[in-house]
């Protein structure tokens, strides 16, 4: 068991709350909420991670790991900054997502699952997202969505990530 | 009832079975991989389809449910078809290693493959690599791309083992069976995982390339390391044992066995086995013939002359009914009553009735029961396979489940409730339980306890153990060996009978009960192991014991030995015995030999050898029965085991008899006051309880065994000032030693763990008592 | 923070809209959801009128079909629920991630609380006092909003302790996915609320026997319980009126693909294809349709002949050869390669298989590399009959239909555009690409 703990105070406590939504003695439902309040704010999932988050849920932290590796979301090496996902399946490739990709992969030399040199961007390729009616449809860090981000938004979108 | 029909044959079910339930009964064999009747139905592989009329599409009969008039067909097209079609995919990311794999001959995907397998394949891509995971000395993963993922491992390790340490980590193609990063599987069961793999996946690490499972013979034999009796069958190449599987007996150790009983075998093949006679001369020792060792002793022997009364016998447990039988008789035709297996036991006083070593009820109906209090027991590492039963009681039969230990021990059972209590204050711990239950119950106090207050704890066990029907209180080997045993084992009498619960006592070896049936204990004025070695003698006589290692003050026992005259070791081992030893005779360990053991339950089990002896070496009962005749005594004509068994058949009518007497303990023992100070808590670790496991070098790599530490609570490490690694000086009874200091957080708060078996119980003794210690070295200044 | 798709008219999902009436991309809070006679339905039902039976009574009448991919009759399932107390949940299935789906997304962020209404009817229809959300991952700001219309309706008394002073209880969370498109399926799903990895159970038993914790558990999707509160407001006779018989109601279709206007549109069942194509301003640049895929990329691929010539409805699609799923309509003009379409998708099954059981473990993989391999100009004769019969091999033959859905794709791509696979496997190239 760990004994010094990763995570702030805030993200224990938004744990909590996780936690209480399930009946009690079933703490383990809350695991995929902690791994990404974790991966909030940790950027990413270190063994050391899980292990916490494992201790704290009572967890062995192999069944957590089984849920780590599981979920497509969950980043299991560092990213850069940002982490820029983008959906390639079928509905999104009719509306041009590989034409966006290529722009990407380009302007930022990198092809997926690679940081670019200035460890500003993680490219991915995902699943569908269930927003093909905004196809191309990326997402920034897990929680933001943007929609029909075409070729020719491809620029101004890295330009706002780099400023901000 | 249910009645379906597969294959046109009619067949009768309970409800609730599955096809493939109803399959087994005809003798009907579906293919399968990931179903195992002890596990949960996982229905992963399909390799069990079947074709259900009716059904749309072929269903898994491992997970389908038999319905009344449900018509089955195993092997028509349509099933055939669907199997046919599983294999292929199983194959073609199958590295199709047999002719290097260990598995090669038994192999469940191997013999299908045969039978379901096309003969080319159509995949032509390339195949998957697994790499290879790293899960310690005695499971190997090291050809994880042979894995086919039907999670009977993981599975087993939730299930069974009750810990979780593999996982199926990974999604989809992906997927891959590993420990969490960097951990070994450290579960007492993990071996099990090697033989409910079905495939070459998992294997035992020491046997990996040792041989062609073709060229093994082999045969069936019973578990000599602990009390219930495992049914093992051992596999050899050539004249050596060098492999142990499970042989299924479901009312002992189903199908599985402890890593203990599984890898112990090494032991057997070590460098150390003693293969010649050999005897002391001049302070060396010389191989010598049988006959010429034998005439020694007697010559030996009738120089000397000895009183009687200074002639001491110490046998082991691992001994078998048959030796020990006879080595009493021998013992006391010399006119000795100074005969006692119990090497281990501090306190051999008599309890005030005849209360045998056993578990007071059957191994099986211990998952029946509603509540279990174990009184100082590590049960998962002392009795690995009925710590299995007990978390079936608990999680099946939601029994209720207390434990009185000097550390945490870990049961992997949530709801268990486990009080730490330092070893001195057990007895009166179990006082207050007995007050506690009095009040409850209504019943007049014991006058000797009427005073001692209840703590909230005992409280609890108390409440526990008030409700409920079938009740069982386990001693284990802790509180046998503790220096207050007879304490101990009376309050739990006395107990029992205000609780009504069954006792049932744990103690050392396989046949603890032989030794007990035939009389390898002193009459009233014979000498207990303990005083045997207390002080020297004229002559010992050895059987299986190692008493450096197997004594409970082997510092004091083994100076008695040395000063002895005549020191005969009846030892399948030299280096030990050779320390004290003048005469070493050469036996069979339990699996070059015939004999009997007598389990936990009392369940008499026969074996054969499954080995020929080695070198020189012989089974101890002709070994003594050539002495009681060389040395002129009348009844020691046993040509064969068969004589001696018969000699037996009124022990055993004894035993049975003794077995169901009812024991009648009613005098409470004294309020006991514990000790002070610091405390010392000595257990035997699992991998040292007794010369076979001790030289099984897989298992002694394991973290299990290590034991040359002085282990302490937080507490007492901060009072210290210590932390790990540094070297701490600990003082019993005016000797001392220094150990590098160990923090478990597990330990109660004033007791300090040096175990039996270790390098300092050699020096400081063993058992329990008051310690001092003192930090002289930190971590740092040590390297 | 929701940052895509403006505010929008309130016509939008078009003039039949029931669910989506009167949203406009704003309006999805309480006050506003409540003008637009929000929670009438739960008020209804409670105020004593209405038995558990009652409601599974009405909503049987009404033939509301899942809305989720199977198109099980909900009223049915709703009474495969055990009578009598013990511990029941409701569980509602938002983890919208079949290719070409996305209005479970627009309902949770434009119009919550008719899915929150719906459930807690649904909830004191089965007897369940506690539901849970299981919202895809990937949309995360709509998992926050929806969290802030739980506490809208909490506050309001629409959820928690005796709702609306009735003797009923129920409470509603929110759990989010995390990528694992197999958690739609609703045994994996359920396994993931329980903090495992999401992968299928066998059954039986099904969820309404043992469903989660151990317990029985409605599962329905989104969209399903969104159709509740209208349906017991005008009642079941009305609700299955406004479609055609056994195919009650309207249904939202999410078209995506080549048209001019992706995007989601609520129907009458039974609406012609050519229509709803209208309303999505036709096939993109004026391009000829080649092929539809009706219900979710999991459902068999239609010919423009064979659409054109369809209705949009359960039975019809079914009739037509394919199936109406989650009601994702996927175009594909004349432009497309049907081999590129299918790699794309084969790709999907094979990364999303939950790796469970050997069929769908194994033989997805398989499908996407004799896809690729065709695809790139390696293909040999007999590849595709290889493709058809690796599909026979895996089709019904797994644990959970993502199996099915992996195969099924193959043999309609391979049955309504064979030439193509087989004009790959002779020249090596693309004959719609190469041109
Ligand atoms: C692989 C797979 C993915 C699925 N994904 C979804 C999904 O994203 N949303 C959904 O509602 N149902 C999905 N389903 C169907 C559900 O298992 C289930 O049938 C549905 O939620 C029931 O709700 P309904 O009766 O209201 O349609 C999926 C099924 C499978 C086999
Ligand atoms: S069909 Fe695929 S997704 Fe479904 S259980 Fe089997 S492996 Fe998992
Ligand atoms: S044995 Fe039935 S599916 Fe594996």
């Amino acid at each position: 068991m760990s004994q010094t703990r990763m995570l702030s105070a805030e993200a224990y406590d938004a744990i909590d709350k996780e936690v209480a939504k399930y009946p009690p003695n079933r703490k383990q439902s809350a695991v995929m909420a902690a791994l990404a309040i974790a991966q909030n704010e940790l950027g990413w999932l270190s063994e050391s991670a899980v292990e916490d988050v494992a201790s704290y849920l009572e967890m062995r932290a192999i069944a957590v790991w089984e849920v780590a590796t599981f979920y497509g979301m969950y980043n299991l090496k560092k990213p850069g900054r940002y982490k820029l996902s983008i959906c390639t399946n079928l509905p999104c490739a009719l509306q041009g997502a590989n034409k966006t990709v290529d722009q990407l992969k380009a302007l930022l030399g990198i092809d997926f699952n690679e940081t670019d040199l200035d460890g500003l961007l993680t490219l991915k390729e995902a699943e569908c997202m269930g927003a093909c009616g905004d196809a191309p449809v990326v997402i920034i860090n897990d929680r933001e969505m943007r929609g029909k981000i075409g070729v020719e938004d491809v620029e101004k979108l890295l330009e706002e990530l780099k400023a901000r | 009832m249910i009645t379906l029909e597969i294959d046109g044959k009619k067949v009768e079910v309970d409800s609730g079975s599955t096809v493939m339930d109803a399959a087994s009964k005809l003798g009907i064999h579906v293919p399968h991989f990931c179903y195992h009747k002890k596990l949960s139905i996982a229905a992963n592989c399909r390799m069990c389809l079947v074709e259900v009329e009716k059904a749309p599409k072929p269903l898994p009969a491992c997970a389908t449910p038999a319905t009344q008039d449900m018509k089955v067909h195993t092997r028509s097209e349509q099933a055939k078809s669907a199997q046919k079609g599983v294999m292929e995919f199983l194959l073609i990311n199958h590295p199709l290693d047999c002719p290097i794999c260990d598995q090669g001959g038994e192999c469940q995907l191997q013999d299908l493959a045969v039978g379901y397998g096309g003969s080319g394949s159509r995949f032509e891509e390339s195949k998957r690599m697994v790499g290879t995971k790293e899960l310690g000395p005695l499971v190997s993963a090291a050809e994880m791309s042979r894995c086919i993922h039907c999670t009977r491992c993981v599975r087993f390790g939730q299930e069974v083992a009750g810990i979780m340490e593999l996982g199926m980590v990974g999604r989809g193609e992906h997927s891959e069976i590993m420990s969490f990063v960097g951990s070994t599987v450290e579960s007492e069961l993990s071996g099990n995982m090697i033989d409910v793999c079905p495939v070459g996946a998992l294997t035992s690490k020491p046997f990996r390339y040792a041989a062609r499972t073709w060229e093994l013979a082999r045969r069936k034999t019973v578990s000599p390391h602990d009390a219930l009796g495992s049914n093992l069958i051992a596999q050899l190449k050539g004249d050596s044992v060098i492999r142990v599987v499970p042989n299924e007996n479901a009312e002992i150790n189903e199908c599985w066995i402890s890593d203990r009983d599984r890898f112990s075998y090494e032991g057997l093949n070590s460098l150390d086995r003693l293969t010649e006679p050999m005897i002391k001369i001049d302070g060396s020792w010389e191989e010598v013939d049988w006959a010429v060792a034998l005439d020694h002793i007697k010559e030996k022997f009738s120089t000397l002359n000895a009183d009687p009364n200074r002639i001491g016998a110490l046998s082991a447990p691992q001994a078998t009914t048959e030796e020990l039988y006879l080595f009493q008789k021998f013992i006391r035709e010399l006119g000795s009553e100074n005969v006692d297996y119990r090497l281990r036991q501090a306190d051999c006083s008599n309890t005030g009735a005849n209360a045998l070593p056993w578990l007071g009820m059957s191994i099986g109906d211990v998952e029946k029961l509603d509540s279990i209090l174990v009184i100082g027991s590590n049960i998962r590492k002392e009795q690995p396979l009925l710590a299995h039963r007990i978390r079936k009681a608990v999680n099946q039969n939601s029994a209720s489940l207390a434990l009185i230990n000097p550390m945490r021990t870990d049961t992997l059972l949530t709801s268990a409730q486990e009080f730490t209590v330092s070893p001195s204050r057990v007895p009166i711990f179990m006082q207050q339980i007995v007050k506690a239950v009095s009040v409850q119950l209504g019943v007049e106090i014991p006058a000797a306890i009427n005073h001692i207050n209840v703590e909230p704890d005992a409280q609890k066990v108390a409440d526990m153990l008030v409700v409920g029907k079938n009740k069982l209180i386990l001693i284990g080997a802790l509180s046998r060996h503790h220096p207050d045993r007879s304490k101990i084992e009376k309050i739990s009498h006395i107990l029992g009978d205000l609780v009504d619960a069954k006792i049932g006592l744990l103690s050392d070896g396989p046949n603890s009960l032989g030794a007990e049936a035939t009389k390898n204990i002193p009459a009233r004025s014979g000498l207990t192991a303990r005083e045997m070695t207390a002080n020297a003698l004229d002559v010992y006589f050895l059987l299986h014991a190692e008493m450096g290692e197997d004594s409970c003050d082997p510092d004091v026992a083994i100076d008695a030995l040395k000063s002895a005259k005549l020191v005969v070791a009846m030892s399948a081992f030299k280096d030990e015995v050779s320390n004290y030893a003048t005469v070493m005779l050469p036996i069979s360990p339990f699996s070059e030999t015939s004999g009997t053991f007598i389990n936990m339950e009392g369940k008499r089990q026969q074996f054969g050898p499954v080995a020929p002896a080695k070198g020189q070496s012989r089974p101890a009962w002709r070994l003594i029965a050539a002495l009681g005749k060389l040395f002129g005594f009348g009844g020691f004509e046993y040509e064969s085991i068969e004589k001696v068994r018969e000699a037996l058949r009124s022990v055993y009518d004894d035993l049975d008899a003794n077995l169901r007497k009812k024991i009648d303990i009613n005098e409470m023992p004294d309020a006991l006051r514990p000790i002070e100070g610091i405390e010392r808590f000595a257990d035997v670790p699992m991998y040292s309880v007794d010369a076979v496991v001790r030289r099984a070098p897989a298992l002694q790599s394991t973290k299990e065994a290590i034991r040359d530490y002085l282990w302490l609570g937080s507490d007492l490490s901060k009072e210290l000032g210590a932390v790990n690694g540094d070297v701490v000086r600990v003082e019993q009874d005016g000797k001392h030693i220094e150990l590098p200091a160990q923090i478990d957080v597990s330990l109660a708060g004033s007791v300090v763990r040096v175990p039996m078996t270790s390098n300092a119980s050699k020096v400081i003794g063993g058992i329990g008592g008051p310690v001092q210690i003192t930090k002289v070295a930190s971590f740092e200044a040590n390297v | 923070m929701i940052t895509s798709n403006p505010p929008f008219s309130q016509d939008s999902y078009g003039p039949e809209a029931v669910i989506m009436k009167g949203v406009n991309g704003v309006n999805w809070q309480l006050a506003e959801y409540e003008k637009r006679g929000g929670y009438q339905a739960l008020r209804k039902i409670l105020s004593d009128e209405y038995s558990p039976g009652d409601v599974i009574a009405e909503v049987k009448k009404s033939a509301l079909r899942g809305r989720g991919g199977a198109g099980f009759p909900t009223g049915l399932k709703w009474s495969f629920m055990p009578k009598g107390d013990g511990q029941k949940y409701i569980v509602c299935n938002s983890d919208e991630g079949e290719p070409g789906t996305f209005k479970d997304r627009d309902l949770l962020r434009y119009n919550p609380h008719i899915v929150i209404e719906g459930m807690a009817i649904a909830a004191y229809a089965i007897g369940a006092s506690v539901g849970y959300n299981y919202i895809h991952g990937e949309i995360w700001e709509v998992y926050e909003r929806f969290e802030e219309a739980l506490e809208e309706a909490r506050s309001a008394g629409y959820l928690g302790d005796k709702l609306l002073g009735s003797d009923f209880s129920f409470d509603l969370f929110a759990h989010h996915g995390f990528g694992a498109y197999i958690c739609g399926e609703e045994t994996a799903l359920l396994e993931s609320i329980e903090g495992k990895k999401g992968q299928p159970r066998f059954k039986p038993p099904f969820p309404a026997s043992y469903g989660l914790y151990g317990c029985p558990t409605t599962i329905n999707n989104t969209e399903t319980f969104a159709a509740v509160p209208s349906l017991i407001l005008g009642g079941g006779d009305a609700y299955l009126a406004l479609g055609k018989p056994n195919n009650g109601g309207t249904k939202i279709f999410s078209v995506s693909g080549d048209v001019q206007n992706p995007g989601n549109y609520e129907v009458r069942l039974g609406t012609p294809f050519s229509k709803l194509l209208e309303m999505a301003g036709g096939v993109r640049e004026g391009n000829r349709l080649k092929a539809v895929i009706p219900g979710g990329s999991s459902m068999p691929v239609l010919p423009a002949n064979i659409m054109m010539s369809t209705d949009m409805d359960y039975d019809s699609i079914a009739e037509a050869g394919s199936m109406l799923g989650s009601g994702a309509v996927i175009i594909m003009d004349e432009t497309r390669c049907m081999v590129r379409c299918l790699l794309r998708l084969s790709y999907f099954y094979h990364e999303e298989s939950c790796g469970q059981c050997t069929p769908c473990r194994e033989g997805t993989g398989w499908l996407y590399r004799l896809v690729k391999r065709i695809h790139s100009g390696l293909g040999e004769e007999g590849d595709i009959d290889k493709l058809l019969s690796l599909s026979d091999n895996i089709g019904g033959r797994t644990i959970c239909a993502l199996g099915d859905a992996a195969a099924l794709p193959v043999k309609s791509f391979i049955e309504h555009f064979r030439p193509e696979f087989e004009y790959l496997v002779t020249h090596k190239e693309s004959q719609i690409e190469s041109k």
